[in-house]
């Protein structure tokens, strides 16, 4: 392990910020595809040189591109992403049927062995997986065929399937969670799933602890220990020590337990980092300080980090999209906010400093241990 | 050959600058002018046209020689001037958003 690769997703196009192992130089690639929207670029585990990214806009929709060189050149691959048969209909903001419509690509995430598979997680909530680089895509439609989905409704940024998570011990597990339909869980590859949703408590919902329609922002893993799962909700931090079959709260003293982000230190499965945001009407950070929350005992109890942050006058967000994690010693932990900030830490967020200071707002935030 | 202008983020996508020629068979109309240019450059396809309903995407407009065609039946031929290459079929986008 000899660098680090962070790729970032903003309003604007894509940047990559390269810096060796000391992570204290960094060169920040000029735009991707300025003037795109990049709602997310992730590299394949096992090539690194090879990145997916999804590439959008209100104008042109919704294009896919594809590396092989690391983020060098790019590659235009298919874009087809047709729902498997009849899309159907699923509940709209006012509580009317509204039919399926597709909107973009939120997620991507590489197969865990093969460089060539992919899935993407897209708007309105749907699983497309890729065999062929990207080439051609097929819906896994057992999610959407679910015998919930007509209860499904978009949060406010859309009805989003934006987390995939694939068990690194078990590839046929995989989980998705879906803004605000909650999270679900398949043990066959993707072809049926289940809500897992027990435990979940949204006090907006008509029944609060219902089986679907909670607004999950995000879900981190860490591949030692894949029955656990830490989640961000709209309001509450959760956790799951069985695959999700039943969550508890681990908001514990966090100063406000709305948020977005949510991620794992990688060599310590109980470490984790939240990036608490005042309130779902007032989606900046409290008291206008940016602080990272880090549990050292998976959740519950919480430390501010905020050494290199600043503590004044700071109204950003950060996107479920935009915290990753290096895999160097020390682990370093990176979030991206809507006012253009990269931020790092190499020492497992006691201190910050920002990578780059005047993106356009960003989107996603991805890392490479190369 | 018949004369295309795309807007400048297709243009990027496809790697050309400028207007781009296109030899399009049988009768000269958006759609097989449009099929051309896919045929030519598959990076533009579902750019400019959904992929699910084939319809044209709500911030573009067509235009050729000063006329709006962006509602015209996408199976009517276009304009001969446009046929001939005398005047270009023109893929503008709505000058709209941040």
């Amino acid at each position: 392990m000899s660098g680090v690769r962070v790729l970032v997703g903003t309003r604007k196009g894509a940047f990559i910020l390269t810096s060796d192992g000391r992570r204290r130089n960094w060169d920040v690639s000029a735009p991707q595809f300025g003037g795109w929207q990049f709602y997310h670029l992730k590299g394949s585990p096992v090539d690194p040189n090879r990145i997916y990214a999804s590439q959008s806009s209100d104008w042109f929709g919704q294009t896919l591109q594809r590396s092989s060189d690391g983020g060098k050149s790019w590659e235009t691959v298919g874009n087809k992403l047709l729902y498997d048969g009849v899309p159907g209909m699923h509940q709209w903001y006012d509580g009317t049927a509204h039919p399926w419509e597709f909107k973009r690509v939120w997620h991507l995430e590489p197969s865990l062995t093969d460089p060539d598979t992919v899935y993407a997680g897209v708007e309105d909530a749907a699983l497309f997986k890729s065999s062929d680089g990207g080439a051609t895509w097929t819906e896994l439609s057992g999610l959407r065929g679910h015998s919930t989905s007509a209860q499904w409704g978009p949060g406010a940024g859309g009805m989003c399937l934006h987390t995939i998570l694939i068990d690194p011990s078990n590839h046929d597990r995989l989980y998705v969670a879906i803004s605000a339909a909650g999270a679900f869980r398949s043990d066959d590859g993707g072809a049926t799933w289940k809500p897992i949703t027990k435990g979940l408590h949204s006090k907006h919902l008509p029944v609060p602890d219902a089986e679907i329609g909670h607004c999950v922002h995000r879900i981190a893993m860490h591949r030692s220990r894949p029955q656990t799962l830490f989640m961000q909700k709209h309001w509450d931090v959760m956790r799951t020590d069985d695959g999700g079959e039943s969550w508890q709260k681990i908001s514990g003293n966090l100063p406000t337990d709305f948020g977005f982000v949510i991620d794992v230190h990688a060599h310590q499965p109980e470490t984790i980092f939240v990036v608490p945001i005042k309130s779902d009407s007032e989606h900046y950070p409290l008291d206008g300080r940016l602080q990272v929350f880090r549990s050292r005992t998976g959740g519950t109890e919480w430390e501010p980090l905020t050494k290199g942050l600043p503590q004044d006058d700071c109204y950003v967000n950060v996107l479920r999209e935009a915290m990753a994690v290096d895999a160097l010693d020390a682990c370093g932990i990176y979030f991206g906010t809507t006012g253009g900030q990269v931020y790092a830490s190499t020492d497992e967020g006691n201190s910050w400093n920002a990578i780059v200071r005047d993106l356009p707002p960003v989107l996603s935030v991805e890392v490479q241990t190369i | 050959m018949v004369r295309v202008e795309l807007p400048y983020h297709l243009r990027q996508l496809a790697g050309v600058n400028g207007e781009v020629s296109l030899e399009v068979p049988g009768v000269v109309t958006i759609a097989a002018v449009i099929d051309a240019l896919e045929a030519r450059f598959p990076m533009l396809q579902g750019t400019i046209r959904d992929h699910a309903t084939g319809e044209r995407r709500r911030l573009l407009r067509f235009f050729a020689c000063e006329d709006d065609l962006s509602f015209s039946p996408p199976d009517a031929p276009l304009p001969d001037a446009v046929a001939r290459g005398g005047e270009p079929f023109i893929i503008l986008g709505a000058i709209a958003g941040g």
